[in-house]
Formats: structure tokens, sequence, C-alpha cells
């Protein structure tokens, strides 16, 4: 891969607050989508002689249609307590990578255009005429922002920037001039039913060949099902789990917990895609194109429970979207949802993340682990931004941490949490979520992943841990990527369902 | 499309140098998109390049990872079945890196 070389940052003791570096990452530039990638998805590809207008007029509907994105343009008073916590801006140094500042890039537009002082006084209120010049600032920021939320849990307003950069891409797409990486997905999860593109044969015969491996392995014939009608848990799951390594370790943790625990379950290949890439380009209608997917399934199987596994922002659209998206949840009683809340069994969360159903299951005693099989293992649990931030687990407050460190703990004897301020709520995003982890943004992938990378080499020098799990496909690829730049070795890197598998005993045939 | 000049041909690639016409691959394009990557190809290189073009034409895609590591493995012996020695051949990572120079379009996804 002919990737322009950059510096990788240098590793200290602490995050540090690094000193402005004015421009430092404005060549970076995310490939655009070509013509048929943009026809597919209904938007032009160039910039037509309209453009402004069209800016304008998507600015406005998507004001009177979000009221949080007006809200969040009116409400900054500039008081600089987000400025630190982005990991682009902790990365590279480029003031524009401040929160506030990708804000206002969009907001000195707003203001001149949908302001009665920014129409009469722009230069009084920083109001800007839009031109090509910020419309290309936009490009390039809002692909250096993976809408990981982080400054708005510092925000005294709650200020969600990541709302504001899922507005400025619906724009630049409503203009021409769309990201190839996420629209050709978006393309590929419409047409052929997942992000990679992998057909129900090629499906058929990865599924085979794992079901092998893990009777190799185990002696036990346990299966992975596709399409089974009747099927008590529809199983959805990101298709990084089909395809790459370390994805597919958790693959067949889910497959053997299931084995283990008697549930009937199956995948579906109309719907072998968790992922909803509609999230981070901020249409509505295509999240929800992509969403009815798992909808179609679920009704087509007759499952009872639809369970989702190891995927950060799709757990998000599931736990926050599904139900008004799709009537997937709890208690929609309007028509369209009648029917599929009717089929679903309600003593369950529905959706249900696998980390839930696996702890339950360890709990109850209805699956039977030994954490020593991990003894090799000193482990670390990175929060995915998605889950820790616009998402909940299980019935309490805090569940989405609780629920993976307690199954971790369950199935490892050696566990050490990353300092404070670095987990949780807090965590740091690895760096290549909402769109950005394509190799067109290599170096703002590396570089956004250094807070991270800072933190697990704390506990690695304090606690020797040799292993960081978390539940995000994009967290795992962006990781065995990136964190060997910084010295690390990417077998660190795997799912918590990855340790489940090691650890999970299963009863051999008689 | 940029276009590239390989031993005398003209050829279409993508902005990251992928063959757009797969059925125009030859060996000589194999090669050029080898020195692109800085691979020295070597036996076991063209092992994995002709697998992966066997399985693409059998399922229009790339294989995953594993289905890869298993069938390199059956043809070099079971110490290379596996993703280590993948990656000493093709260090950027035998799924993009190998698909590029056996003219495969570039696996996309959360990989």
């Amino acid at each position: 891969m002919a990737v322009a070389k950059f510096d990788i940052p240098e590793m200290k003791d602490d995050i540090e607050i690094p000193k402005l570096r004015e421009g430092a990452m404005s060549h970076i530039k995310s490939f655009p989508a070509p013509e048929k990638v943009q026809d597919f998805m209904g938007y032009p590809h160039e910039l037509g002689e309209d453009w402004k207008e069209r800016a304008i007029d998507k600015m406005g509907e998507l004001l009177g249609k979000y009221r949080s994105l007006k809200v969040f343009l009116d409400a900054c008073v500039h008081c600089g307590a987000c400025t630190d916590k982005c990991h682009y801006y902790l990365g590279t140094s480029d003031p524009k990578n401040m929160p506030v500042a990708r804000q206002d890039l969009m907001r000195q537009v707003y203001r001149r255009y949908f302001t009665t002082a920014g129409k009469l006084f722009p230069k009084l209120v920083g109001a800007k005429d839009l031109t090509q010049d910020i419309l290309g600032d936009w490009y390039n920021y809002y692909h250096q922002c993976s809408e990981c939320r982080r400054c708005s849990v510092y925000c005294p307003y709650g200020i969600d920037t990541a709302e504001i950069t899922m507005a400025g891409r619906e724009i630049l797409n409503h203009v021409g001039m769309g990201q190839k990486y996420s629209n050709e997905i978006l393309g590929k999860v419409q047409k052929i039913g997942n992000n990679l593109g992998l057909p129900g044969p090629a499906l058929i015969d990865t599924l085979e060949g794992l079901e092998e491996d893990i009777e190799a392995d185990t002696g036990v014939a346990v299966k992975i099902p596709l399409d089974v009608k009747g099927a008590e848990v529809l199983f959805i799951t990101p298709s990084a789990d089909y395809f790459a390594e370390p994805h597919v370790e958790s693959l067949m943790g889910y497959a053997k917990v299931f084995h283990a625990a008697g549930i009937s379950w199956t995948m579906s290949s109309h719907a072998s895609e968790a992922g909803n890439f509609g999230l981070f380009n901020g249409n509505y209608e295509t999240m929800r194109a992509v969403a009815m997917r798992i909808r179609d399934a679920a009704l087509e199987l007759g499952c009872k429970r639809i369970v989702v596994g190891e995927c950060g922002h799709a757990w998000r659209v599931a736990y926050s979207f599904w139900n008004t998206l799709t009537g997937i949840g709890y208690g929609a009683d309007d028509p369209f949802s009648v029917e599929l809340q009717k089929q679903l069994d309600h003593n369950y969360p529905q959706p249900q993340h696998i980390c839930e159903l696996t702890n339950d299951l360890i709990k109850s005693g209805k699956i039977k682990v030994d954490p020593s099989l991990n003894d090799d293992l000193v482990v670390t649990y990175h929060d995915s931004c998605n889950v820790a931030r616009a998402s909940r687990m299980g019935t309490e407050p805090g569940g989405q941490f609780i629920i993976p460190r307690e199954l971790i703990k369950s199935v490892v004897n050696n566990y050490h949490d990353m300092a404070d301020g670095t987990i949780g709520e807090a965590t740091f995003c690895c760096g290549g979520g909402g769109g950005v982890l394509t190799d067109d943004l290599l170096e703002v992938r590396v570089k956004g992943a250094l807070p991270r990378a800072t933190a697990l080499n704390n506990v690695v020098k304090e606690h020797k841990v040799n292993f960081m799990a978390m539940i995000c496909a994009i967290c795992k690829a962006q990781f065995t990527k990136v964190l060997p730049m910084y010295g690390f070795d990417m077998s660190m890197v795997g799912g918590v369902h990855q340790l489940v598998s090691k650890a999970i005993k299963l009863e051999k045939a008689e | 499309m940029p276009m590239v000049d390989i031993a005398g041909k003209e050829y279409e690639v993508d902005e990251e140098g992928y063959l757009i016409d797969l059925s125009q691959w030859n060996e000589d394009v194999g090669k050029f998109m080898a020195v692109e990557e800085k691979v020295e190809m070597t036996d076991g290189h063209w092992e994995v390049v002709n697998f992966l073009r066997e399985y693409y034409a059998e399922y229009q895609i790339a294989p995953a990872v594993r289905v890869l590591t298993k069938a390199i493995g059956k043809k070099l012996g079971a110490d290379k079945g596996n993703n280590k020695y993948l990656y000493e051949l093709f260090p950027y990572g035998p799924a993009k890196q190998a698909c590029k120079i056996a003219g495969l379009p570039k696996p996309t996804g959360c990989i």
C-alpha cells in the first residue's frame, strides 16, 4: 500500500496536551466516492452549479428535523472544556481537531444563513459565507472525527460533536462529496447483505471451515447455523467476524456458548452484518434501510430473540435506534411493529448483547468455564466508544461497563483496568471508528490511537498486561493495524469471546 | 481513474493502484503490483496469489483469512498454515496486499 510517510507520535509516560500546530492535518483527504457508488446512494458525485443552494437547503432541512443540531450550534460559549478531550487533537496537534473548532466549521456557516445577527453583521459574530474552501475543510475534518462522543462528556452543555459531524457528512453527500470507504460499504451491505460483500456461497464455505476448526480443536461438533427457520435466537454480528483475524476467534466463542447452553440459534445470509454505516453518514433513511434487513430476517426465520455480537456502533444502533427504526425492542405497539412484537419473547431483552447473554449463562451455572485456561494472559479491557457512551447493557445504569468486565473476570484470573479517565465513560476511541477505518486515513488512525496506546503501555509496564480485550470489530481491526507501529504485538488484540472460547467447557459426545 | 503502463499495455487502476478489470490480470500485472508494494515474489507468494484467484473465480470474493491459512497449510506444509507466515510474505496484511497483486478488488469493511 503506497501510503504517504508520516511520523509516528512518540509515546510518553502520560497523555500530554500537545502544542498547537496549525494545519498539521490539512493535507488529509479521504478518497471521494466515485460516480457509481454515489449513484446507488442517490447522491450526485460532483459539485453542480447549484452546490451552495443545495448545501444550505440541506442544512436548513437538518436543522428543522433535528432540534439537537440547532441547540448544539447555538449553545456553545467557547469555554474550552472540550479542547483537549479529542484523541485526534491529542495525537495530531491540529487545532481544527479540537471539538469546538470542528463544530465551528459548521457554526460559522449556520450563523451566516440561519441567525439574524449573522445575516446582518457577519463579522461581529464570526459568521462566514459558505465557500468551496470551507466545504473542503468540512470534508477534511469531518473525516477526522470518529463520532466517539468523548468531547460531549466534558461539555457543560452536552454538545455532541458527533451529531455535527454526521450532519456535515450528510450535507457533503448531498452536494456530491461522498467518502468512498463508507459509501461503497453501504452499497455492499444493501446489495449483498454485508459490508464485506461476502456472497451466500462464500459465507457457507467459510462457516463450514470454522466448524471443522472447532471440532479439530475440541473434539466437539459445534455448529454455526445459517438461515435456519424456527431457531430461537437470530444472531447478528459484523461480517469481519467471518473474515478477519482476530475477529473469527470471537465468532467461534459465540458458537461454543450457544452450543454449551443448548440454545438453538441461527445467523442470516440476508442480514449477515450487524454494522450499520448509515449511522456514520447521519442519514436516517440509509440507517433504516440497513436496519430493516434484520427485521426482515427475524420475521422470515420466525426467531423469538435477537442477539447482537461484538460490534460497537451496531450495538448503538440496535440498543438506541432499532425500536423506532424497525420496531425491534420493548413495547412498540404501532401497527408496523405488532407482528414482530408478537413473535419476540419479551422475557428477554430485545435486542440483547452477546456479553449479557454469556454473562448470565455463566452466573447461573448453565455453562461452565475454567479461567485457568487463560492463565497465560494478563488482560485489560478497552471500552468501545459507541457501547460506552451511546448505549447501555443489562438492567442497571453503567451495565455496559460492568457486564463485559464481569464476563472477562469470570474467564480469566489476571485482570487490570487501564487508568481512570481513559476507560468507562471517559474511554478513548481506538482511532478508527465512525468511517475512519480506511487506508487513505491511516495517518489519522495512527495518530488518533496515541492516547489509548499510552494508557495501554502503562498497564503493560505496571502489570505485564499482554492482552487487550474488546467488543468491537472496528477496534479489533484498527488496533491490530496501528498498535504494532507503537511497538505492541498484534496478538495482544482480541475479543471478549475469544477469551470465553478458550475457557468454556464443552461436553464431548458419548 | 489512473492508467498504468505494464509491459507496453495500458491498464486502468483505482486510487490505490488496484486493478479495475480483473479479467485483464496476467503475471506481468502481478509482478508490477508486487514491485509497487515492495514485495519480492517467491514461490510461496505465487501460491497465495494463485489460490486467491482460484477462490475468487469460484466465490466472487477473496477468501477469509482463516480459509487462506488453511489452504496454504495444506499446500505448503502445516508450519506455513498460519497468519504469521502470511504476514511475513505480505507485511501490510495478506488480505489487502496479496489481493492487489492478484488483481482482485480490495476487501473493505471492519477489517
